[in-house]
């Protein structure tokens, strides 16, 4: 379990985040919605020990993240951040392996390399295993991180906005692994979305939050409705039933 | 393959450079060769193996540090923080051992490293030639202060010597200290993974449970020592860790643990081939080998510039 407890977070006297509470997983899809600058990739990367947090506390699975060794928490957790600049000539391959890192430190054995080449057939990246990272497409590289972090093969996932740039069967594909992933091995996923229709499709959970606070919290059925993107959103869209899915008309 | 011939041509240069000199060895006598080879020839061609690999390595690691391609140890301040620990160590210990400039050295290279990326870590990722633009404007205050303070106690033409590299005072018992930078740079490969991490930024390198901070220092430890003890023993020889990454890099990628080897040989043969080159053209005198680096290094580096506007067009 991810375990938040009253977690506020200020940068330059401005409240990012104020007094956050959750309980994620264990197991599920849960999904974090909410608009630009709520917050959302700050909380995953406080959860994921990228900032020190400055109050309350954080355990993934009883381990006090920002006390926990570096390499005993990246054997429990993945992250995928948002941004995803690379500067340096790598091969897929080469990034998907890095993946394996936290297990074997700079001395992968076959059983490392057997996972990253299961991780490049998931994420259909195969053919382009050889390529150098820059002469992909912005989708294709987006794959390959996402790889990355599926090797990492921990039981805690947070990836940050992972549709970014995929056409839609890559992005069906992509929320169908990882539902199978919570479904199959018990995994918690904590994906950041933008499209409350993938949200509402795929997650178990849709947890949103608005000027660092979480302003609602529940199963899709409950939550995706035009009073909620309203409020968080404050927008106008309709909400409709569809085979007992609430479906957002952009 | 690729590393079984470039090896060779390494071997072959290294042999031609036994060769090589004011003394023609074919009409020398027998007795002469051998002390000959043993005290200067020898000395001479593996100072300038052991300096390019070492050197070019260096410049690797921290160009995967800045996450930039256009720095480079003798360029960025790290050199001529180098040459400031020299300088210091002869001033303040009159007739200081090689042992203590060397700490000195390699101290003061590791103040101005951690300066420079003190400096550059806030700068925008967006205008990469900033961070070499404001290297090489830190390196220039350095040096001038170096300048400035040999200028002052009057050793202006002592620090000729270490500003330009150049390989003809490396006979025997005065050239061993590198060593040392070959081994720096051959324990740097044990951690290429890590440097290669590193690369990918502070965020993924903390999501593979990297000890971020720790592997940025060992690196700039790393190339500290290489700068300190290469300055101590024959000069700054520049372009070499600007050029050899970026030439290793079009043909084998920036993971490490394939690179290094072929940076370590590439490294080594342009030094090798510059000090040889340095030795012939002007014969029987000498060009220092920094110098025609300094003009084949840039040239090579032009050429890289324009080669990949070409590729990427
Ligand atoms: N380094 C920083 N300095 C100042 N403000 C920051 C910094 N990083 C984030 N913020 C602010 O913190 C707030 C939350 O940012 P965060 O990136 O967590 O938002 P988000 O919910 O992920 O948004 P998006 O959907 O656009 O990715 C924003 O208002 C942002 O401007
Ligand atoms: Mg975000």
């Amino acid at each position: 379990m991810i375990d938040i407890e009253g977690v506020s977070y200020r940068i330059g006297g401005q409240d990012i985040l104020r007094d956050v509470s959750l309980q994620m997983g264990p197991g599920g899809v849960i999904a974090l919605v909410g608009p630009n600058g709520a917050g959302k990739s700050t909380l995953l990367s406080l959860i994921a020990r990228l900032n020190a947090l400055q109050s309350g506390r954080i355990t993934v699975n009883g381990l006090p993240v920002g006390q926990v060794a570096d390499d005993r928490l990246a054997r429990e957790l993945a992250i995928l951040p948002q941004d995803l600049t690379v500067t340096i000539r790598l091969t897929v391959r080469d990034l998907v392996g890095f993946g394996r890192y936290p297990y074997h430190k700079g001395r992968p054995s076959e059983a490392d390399d057997a996972l990253v080449t299961q991780a490049l057939g998931n994420f259909d990246l195969q053919d382009l295993a050889d390529r150098v990272l820059e002469t992909l497409s912005g989708g294709q590289r987006q794959r390959a991180f996402v790889a990355m972090a599926y090797a990492q093969d921990t039981a805690y996932l947070l990836l940050d906005e992972p549709l970014n740039n995929l056409d839609i069967a890559a992005s069906r594909a992509l929320m169908a692994r990882l539902r199978a992933l919570a479904i199959e091995k018990g995994r918690t996923v904590v994906i950041v979305l933008h499209d409350i229709n993938y949200a509402a499709a795929y997650a178990d959970r849709i947890i949103a939050l608005k000027g660092g606070m979480v302003i609602a919290d529940g199963a899709p059925k409950q939550i995706v409705t035009e009073g909620l993107l309203r409020d968080v959103f404050e927008t106008d869209a309709k909400v409709f039933r569809v085979d007992d899915r609430s479906v957002v008309l952009v | 393959m690729r590393i079984g011939v470039s090896l060779l041509t390494l071997t072959i240069m290294a042999l031609a450079s036994l060769f090589v000199g004011v003394i023609d060895l074919t009409q020398a006598e027998d007795a002469e060769i051998w002390p000959l080879i043993r005290d200067s020839r020898f000395p001479r061609t593996v100072a300038t193996l052991l300096t390019g690999a070492s050197l070019a390595i260096a410049g690797q690691i921290m160009q995967t540090i800045a996450r930039n391609r256009f720095v480079e140890p003798m360029t960025a301040g790290t050199g001529q923080g180098a040459a400031l620990g020299i300088l210091l160590a002869v001033v303040l210990v009159p007739g200081a051992p090689l042992s203590l400039q060397m700490l000195l050295a390699s101290g003061t290279a590791l103040c101005s490293s951690l300066g420079f990326f003190a400096l550059t870590r806030r700068l925008p990722p967006t205008q990469p030639l900033l961070v070499p633009l404001v290297g090489l404007i830190y390196g220039g205050v350095i040096g001038a202060a170096v300048t400035y303070l040999a200028y002052q106690v009057d050793m202006l033409q002592v620090i000729e010597i270490w500003m330009n590299g150049e390989f003809s005072g490396t006979l025997r018992g005065r050239y061993e200290l590198l060593w040392l930078a070959g081994l720096a740079a051959l324990l740097s490969y044990l951690v290429a993974d890590q440097f290669s991490i590193l690369g990918l930024g502070e965020q993924v390198s903390l999501n593979l449970g990297l000890n971020y901070r720790q592997i940025v220092l060992l690196g700039l430890i790393m190339i500290s020592v290489v700068s300190g003890l290469t300055v101590v023993t024959v000069g700054m020889i520049p372009f070499v860790g600007l050029v050899v990454p970026n030439l290793i890099s079009r043909v084998a990628g920036d993971n490490l643990r394939r690179a290094l080897p072929l940076t370590a040989i590439a490294g080594a043969g342009l030094v090798l081939a510059a000090d040889l080159l340095g030795r012939l053209v002007i014969h029987p005198f000498e060009m220092p080998a920094g110098t025609v680096i300094g003009i084949v290094g840039a040239a090579m580096f032009l050429w890289l510039l324009y080669g990949s506007r070409r590729l990427a067009g």
